[in-house]
C-alpha cells in the first residue's frame, strides 16, 4: 500500500538553510547539501528545497546545490521559490530536482501551470499554495512569501491548478507557519478534500502529534516540517516511529544505506 | 562494462547516471556510464537504459527522433540480447499500446497496454506518488533478489501497464487494486518506480541489474 510520506524542508538563502518565523527572523541552520544527506540517511521519503534568496545575482546558487545534492541523495527532490517560467522549471529539472514547485507566477498567470505540465508531466509539477483565513472556512491564497493578498479562494485554486495538470499542491498556512501550533487543520482538510491530487501539508509543526493530524484531520498525503528536524527536536526516525504508532501507514523497513553518510551526521 | 542510458530529451539523466556509478562502485565493477543519443553507443553496449517522464507517446515520439536509435535498440536488445531496463515510461514503452490522451504504438516488445489508474474515492489519489512496498512474484527475479526486507519503490505515475501474459509481471503493488510495478522477459526488464530515486532498494536493483546475465 502507498505509504504517507514525512518530508523535510530546508528553506534556503544564499547557499545556507534558514527557517524563518512567519517567514521573517531567518537563523542559520546550516549546509543545504550535508543536511538533505542527514535526511537521507535517516530515511526521509523526500526533501524540498525552497529557495527564499532574494537578491537575483544569488540565484544560480540553488542549481548548485541542487546538482550536489542530487548525486549523492537517492532520493526524491522537490525545489521551489522563484520559478517564474517554463525555463526555470527546465533549469531545474536538469540541475536535478525531480519536481518544482511554482508559486506567484502561477497566481499570475495560471497557463504556467497547463504549459510547465504539459510540457514536462504533471508528475514533476507541484502547485504552492499560502494561504490565510480570512474568515469562518475562508481561505485566501496569499504571494510574493505571504505579503501579498489576492482575493482568490485557496479551494477553488486548488481545484484550478488540479484542472490545469499539477501533479501535487503544496499547502501552507500563512497563520500557522512558524508558530509551532500545528497545521491549519480545516484548511488542510478543505483541500485535501477537494482535489484528486496528493497534498503536502505544510505549516506550523511543533510536535509528532501535529504531524499524525496532518494525516488523519487534515486528510494529507504527505507532511512536510522544517525546524523540528533542522534544530534536531526530532529526527526522521522518531517521527516514522511515533507515526506508525498511530496507525499511519508509513515505510519504515527498508533503511536508506551504502555507506558514505553517516560520518556526516557528527558534524552537522 | 559499457552502460549506456539513453538521452532522447525525456527528463533529468543525472540522478540515473549517478545512482549507476554509485551501483558499480559499490560492487566494484569496472565500469563506463554514458549518457546519449548516439546510436551507435547503444548498438556497442553491455547495459542499456531507457529512461522516461512525461507523457506515452511525447517520450515515444523523442526515441523516434532520435536518428537510428529504434534500429539500434533492436539491434542490441532484441538481437544480441544485451540486458535492457526500461525505467518509468521507459518501461511503458515496452509495451504494445499505450492509452495516455491517445492510442500511440509503442516498441512491442511485451504483449502489454498502458491505461489510466482510475480513482473512484477521494482518498487514492492520482498520480500515484510516494512509496509502495513491492510484492515480488517468487522466485524472485534476479533483479529482484535480495533486496532489504520490506522494499519499497518510489513511485510517480498515472498510468499503469497491463500485461497480457501474467509472467511478465516481476513485482506488483497495491493501489486500490494491483498496479505493476516491475515486468520481465528475457533480457529485459523494467520498472514502474524509479530506483534511482528508492535509496537503498532501488541502489540494490541497479548493482543486480549490472550484474545480471540473463
Amino acid at each position: 500500500m502507498l505509504k504517507n510520506r514525512i518530508i523535510p524542508c530546508l528553506d534556503v538563502d544564499g547557499g545556507r538553510v534558514v527557517k524563518g518565523v512567519n517567514f521573517v527572523d531567518l537563523i542559520d541552520a546550516g549546509d543545504p547539501v550535508e543536511q538533505a544527506q542527514v535526511y537521507d540517511a535517516e530515511g526521509a521519503d523526500e526533501i524540498c528545497f525552497l529557495d527564499i534568496t532574494a537578491s537575483s545575482e544569488n540565484r544560480s546558487i540553488i542549481f548548485d546545490i541542487v546538482g550536489q545534492t542530487a548525486e549523492k541523495c537517492f532520493m526524491p527532490l522537490t525545489v521551489g521559490g522563484g520559478v517564474r517560467e517554463i525555463e526555470d522549471v527546465r533549469k531545474l529539472l536538469l540541475a536535478g530536482a525531480d519536481k518544482v514547485s511554482i508559486n506567484t507566477a502561477a497566481v499570475h498567470d495560471s497557463e504556467l501551470v497547463s504549459k510547465a505540465a504539459k510540457k514536462f508531466g504533471s508528475q514533476c509539477i507541484v502547485i504552492a499554495i499560502d494561504a490565510k483565513a480570512v474568515s469562518d472556512k475562508k481561505f485566501e491564497v496569499f504571494t510574493h512569501g505571504g505579503r501579498e493578498p489576492t482575493g482568490i479562494d485557496a479551494i477553488e485554486w486548488a481545484m484550478r491548478v488540479a484542472d490545469c495538470g499539477a501533479g501535487e499542491i503544496l499547502l501552507t498556512s500563512m497563520d500557522r507557519d512558524g508558530t509551532k501550533q500545528g497545521f491549519d487543520i480545516p484548511l488542510t482538510r478543505a483541500v485535501a478534500d477537494a482535489v484528486t491530487i496528493p497534498v503536502i501539508a505544510s505549516g506550523g509543526v511543533g510536535n509528532l502529534d501535529h504531524m499524525v493530524q496532518g494525516i488523519t484531520e487534515g486528510h494529507a498525503s504527505a507532511v512536510l516540517a522544517a525546524s523540528i528536524f533542522h534544530f534536531g527536536t526530532y529526527t526522521i526516525g522518531e517521527t516514522k516511529a511515533h507515526m506508525a504508532r498511530a496507525g499511519i501507514p508509513i515505510r519504515l523497513g527498508d533503511q536508506p544505506a551504502l555507506g558514505e553518510v553517516s560520518r556526516i551526521r557528527h558534524h552537522v | 562494462m559499457n552502460i549506456v542510458i539513453i538521452d532522447y530529451g525525456s527528463g533529468n539523466l543525472r540522478s540515473v547516471a549517478k545512482s549507476f556509478e554509485r551501483a558499480a562502485r559499490a560492487i566494484d565493477c569496472d565500469s563506463k556510464v554514458l549518457v546519449t543519443s548516439d546510436a551507435d553507443a547503444v548498438a556497442d553496449a553491455d547495459r542499456i537504459i531507457l529512461p522516461g517522464v512525461g507523457a506515452f507517446a511525447d517520450c515515444l515520439d523523442g526515441l523516434k527522433s532520435v536518428t537510428g536509435m529504434e534500429e539500434a535498440l533492436q539491434e542490441s536488445v532484441i538481437d544480441k540480447g544485451r540486458p535492457f531496463l526500461g525505467i518509468c515510461v521507459g518501461m511503458q514503452l515496452m509495451a504494445t499500446l499505450g492509452r495516455e490522451h491517445m492510442d500511440t504504438m509503442g516498441l512491442n516488445w511485451l504483449s502489454a497496454e498502458v491505461v489510466p489508474i482510475k480513482s473512484k474515492d477521494i482518498n487514492i489519489k492520482v498520480p500515484h506518488m510516494g512509496w509502495n512496498n513491492l510484492v515480488i512474484s517468487k522466485p524472485a527475479h534476479p533483479i529482484l533478489s535480495n533486496l532489504p526486507p520490506d522494499a519499497h519503490g518510489y513511485f510517480v505515475h498515472s498510468y499503469a501497464m497491463r500485461c497480457h501474459a501474467p509472467e511478465d509481471v516481476i513485482a506488483e503493488v497495491d493501489y486500490s487494486g494491483r498496479i505493476t510495478a516491475a515486468v520481465g522477459r528475457d533480457n529485459m526488464v523494467g520498472t514502474q518506480f524509479h530506483p534511482e530515486k528508492s535509496q537503498a532498494t532501488g541502489l540494490k536493483l541497479i548493482q543486480n541489474f549490472i550484474m545480471w546475465s540473463p
